[in-house]
C-alpha cells in the first residue's frame, strides 16, 4: 500500500508543474459572437472535457431584450458562469432578467451559482434530474477538469417553466419541450429574430453523446424541429448553422447508431465486439467519433438487450 | 556495516521466491502485481503472454458496468482462467473453468479506480499465461449502492434470467442477464450478496463449463459464453447459487 502512495505522490509531483503552467488564470476567454439582432452565443470547443479546455465544450447564449437579458444555459462551472456574466456586461448594461436551462447535463447548468437571485427556469423533469444527479455530475467534472471547477456545486434551486409562448421585452419566445438526448430537452425559438437555441438535440460536426438518450425519441424530435421555420440555429455543441442540413446529418448518424447497436445485440455480439464494428466514412468529419461510438455502446446496449432477450427461467 | 549485510541478505531472500516462480516484470507496471501473484497464482510459474486477450475500453464510461472480454483461444487446452483487477478493493472478479466451452468469456464489472484488469490462464502444462490492460476510471463503482437497492425493487425480480442462444456450425453462443443486486458489502448497511457460481450442462448431465463470480461483477450481470460445436440441437442447462443459498436455473433452447 505504501508503494502505491509513493508512486501517486511522485506522479503528482511531476505532473503538477506542467499542468499548472497551462492555465494558471482560469480564464475561459469567452467572446460573445453576435448571431442575430440582440442575440449572442459563446461558442465552446468540440472536444471532450479536459483540464486544457476547463470544460468549455458547450455553446451558451443570451438575448438582450428591453426588459433585461435572457440567458440560455450557464456552462460547466461557477467560474464559467461568472465570466459569462462579465462578458454580458460588456455588451449591455441591462440586468439579467432570467436564465433558461435546456437540460440537466453538467456542461449546461453548473454555472448556475453565478446567477444567484436571478430566476432560473427549466422543464419539470430537468429540475428533478438535476436534484438526483447534479452532485454526481459535479464530482465527475472535478475529476476531469480539475481546479477550473473550484467552488462549483450543483445547486438545486430552479423554477418550473411550462412549454408555451412568452413575450419578454419585445421578444416572443417559444419554450418547446422535447426528449431524446435526455428525458427532457428544452428548445427555445425566438420568433422575433428567428434564432433557435436547440440545446443538445443538435450537435453540429461533433459526434452526439448518449448517456441519457432514447434514439427513437431523438429521431422524432429532429423530425419535429425540421418542420419549424427559423433563420439561425444554435446547437448545444458545434458551429452555428444557417440552414437545415445539420438535421439530415443528425438523422443519418442517429439512425445508423440505432441500427448498428440493435443489430449487434440481435446478432449476439458482446459490447466489446460491438465497439469494434466499422464506422462509415461519411461520419469521419465529426469530432470524437470513435470515442463517442464506444461510449454509446455502453450507454445503449442494456436498453436493446432488455428488448431482445427473452425470459428463460 | 553489519546491518547493511543483513539488509542485503533480507532483500536477497525476499527476491528468491520470485525467482523460483519465474515472476516476470509486469508489462502494465503495477505496484500490485507481486501481491496479485501471491494472492491468486502462487505455486505455479507465470508468464506474460499476448495470446491472452483482455479487451476492455481504456476509459470506464460507467464504473458500475465496465465491459470486459477475455479470450485465450490461441492457447489450446485451458483448465482455468482467473480474472482480477489489481486496484479494486476486492480484486478477484471471476474464475472460469471452460471445460467444453471456448476459453473466452465476456461480462461487465464494477471498477473502483483506474486499474489493470487481467486474466491469468492456466494451461495443461501447469503454467499461468497472463494478459491484461489498464482501464482508467473516475471511480466509485464498488462503493455505490446498486440501482435495485436505491429503488427497493431488487427483490421483485431476483433470480429472473433473460437471454438468447445463437448457434452455427462450430459454436453455440449464449448471452444472458440475471436479475441480482450483486452487492459488494462495501456500502454501509448492505452486506455482500452475490451470485457465487454458475454451471452449464448438456441434457445428458455432462458438465460444459463452470464460472465462479465474485462481488465486483455488475448488478444484474450480463454474461456471454461460447460452447463448442457439440450438442447443437440439445438444450443447454444453467444452474447457479448465490452466497445466501438462493438457487437459480435457466435453459437455453435451440
Amino acid at each position: 500500500m505504501n508503494k502505491t502512495h509513493y508512486s501517486i505522490r511522485f506522479l503528482l509531483l511531476i505532473m503538477l508543474p506542467s499542468t499548472c503552467s497551462l492555465a494558471t488564470n482560469f480564464d475561459y476567454q469567452l467572446k460573445p459572437l453576435k448571431v442575430a439582432q440582440d442575440t449572442y452565443v459563446f461558442e465552446g470547443k468540440t472536444e471532450d472535457f479536459s483540464f486544457e479546455n476547463g470544460g468549455n465544450i458547450v455553446n451558451t447564449g443570451f438575448i438582450v431584450t428591453s426588459k433585461g437579458v435572457v440567458v440560455i444555459d450557464t456552462g460547466p462551472s461557477l467560474r464559467y458562469g461568472q465570466q459569462m456574466k462579465e462578458a454580458i456586461e460588456l455588451i449591455t448594461d441591462k440586468p439579467i432578467n432570467r436564465v433558461y436551462l435546456t437540460h440537466h447535463h453538467p456542461d449546461h447548468f453548473l454555472g448556475n451559482q453565478a446567477f444567484k437571485d436571478i430566476p432560473i427556469y427549466a422543464l419539470d423533469t430537468t429540475l428533478t434530474s438535476i436534484k438526483n444527479e447534479g452532485a454526481g455530475f459535479a464530482d465527475n467534472l472535478y475529476i476531469m477538469v480539475g481546479d477550473w471547477m473550484r467552488g462549483t456545486e450543483a445547486t438545486k434551486d430552479g423554477e418550473v417553466v411550462n412549454p408555451g409562448r412568452i413575450t419578454i421585452g419585445g421578444h416572443q419566445l417559444d419554450i418547446l419541450s422535447y426528449s431524446g438526448h435526455t428525458s427532457s430537452d428544452m428548445v427555445i425559438l425566438d420568433q422575433t429574430t428567428g434564432v433557435i437555441f436547440a440545446g443538445d438535440i443538435v450537435f453540429n460536426k461533433r459526434t452526439l453523446t448518449t448517456p441519457h438518450a432514447d434514439l427513437e425519441k431523438w429521431l422524432s424530435t429532429i423530425a419535429e424541429l425540421n418542420k419549424l421555420a427559423f433563420k439561425v440555429l444554435v446547437p448545444g455543441h458545434g458551429a452555428i448553422s444557417l440552414d437545415k442540413k445539420v438535421f439530415s446529418q443528425m438523422t443519418d448518424y442517429l439512425a445508423w447508431l440505432k441500427n448498428t447497436i440493435e443489430g449487434a445485440v440481435n446478432n449476439g455480439l458482446t459490447m466489446n465486439e460491438a465497439m469494434q464494428l466499422p464506422i462509415p466514412e461519411r461520419f469521419s468529419s465529426n469530432t470524437q467519433l470513435q470515442q463517442e461510438f464506444s461510449r454509446s455502446v455502453v450507454h445503449l446496449y442494456p436498453f436493446y438487450e432488455n428488448r431482445f432477450f427473452k425470459r428463460i427461467n | 556495516m553489519k546491518s547493511k549485510i543483513i539488509a542485503l541478505l533480507i532483500s536477497m531472500l525476499t527476491a528468491f521466491p520470485a525467482l523460483a516462480d519465474t515472476l516476470a516484470k509486469d508489462p502494465l507496471d503495477s505496484v500490485q502485481w507481486d501481491d496479485m501473484y501471491d494472492a491468486f497464482l502462487k505455486g505455479r510459474p507465470a508468464q506474460f503472454d499476448n495470446r491472452v486477450k483482455v479487451i476492455a475500453p481504456n476509459y470506464a464510461e460507467d464504473p458500475m458496468n465496465v465491459p470486459v472480454t477475455v479470450d485465450a483461444s490461441e492457447l489450446g487446452d485451458v483448465t482455468k482462467i482467473v480474472i482480477f483487477a489489481d486496484f479494486n478493493p476486492i480484486p478477484l472478479i471471476a474464475r472460469f473453468y471452460p471445460q467444453r466451452a471456448k476459453p473466452s468469456v465476456s461480462f461487465r464489472f464494477k471498477i473502483q479506480q483506474s486499474s489493470p484488469v487481467r486474466a491469468a490462464v492456466l494451461t495443461n502444462d501447469g503454467v499461468w499465461h497472463v494478459g491484461g490492460v489498464w482501464v482508467n476510471s473516475a471511480g466509485g463503482g464498488c462503493t455505490v449502492a446498486s440501482t435495485g437497492r436505491l429503488t427497493g425493487e431488487w427483490s421483485d425480480y431476483l433470480g429472473e434470467v433473460y437471454g438468447k442462444r445463437w448457434s452455427n456450425s462450430d459454436s453455440n453462443r449464449v448471452r444472458f442477464l440475471i436479475h441480482h443486486p450483486m452487492d459488494t458489502g462495501l456500502v454501509a448497511g448492505i452486506p455482500a450478496f452475490y451470485i457465487e457460481k454458475l454451471e452449464f450442462k448438456n441434457t445428458d448431465g455432462e458438465e460444459l463449463a463452470v464460472i465462479e463470480l465474485f462481488e465486483p461483477v455488475n448488478e444484474n450481470p450480463v454474461l456471454s459464453f461460447d460452447f463448442k460445436g457439440e450438442n447443437l440441437s440439445a438444450n443447454i442447462l444453467m444452474s447457479g447459487t448465490d452466497n445466501n443459498g438462493n438457487k437459480l436455473k435457466a435453459e437455453f433452447v435451440q
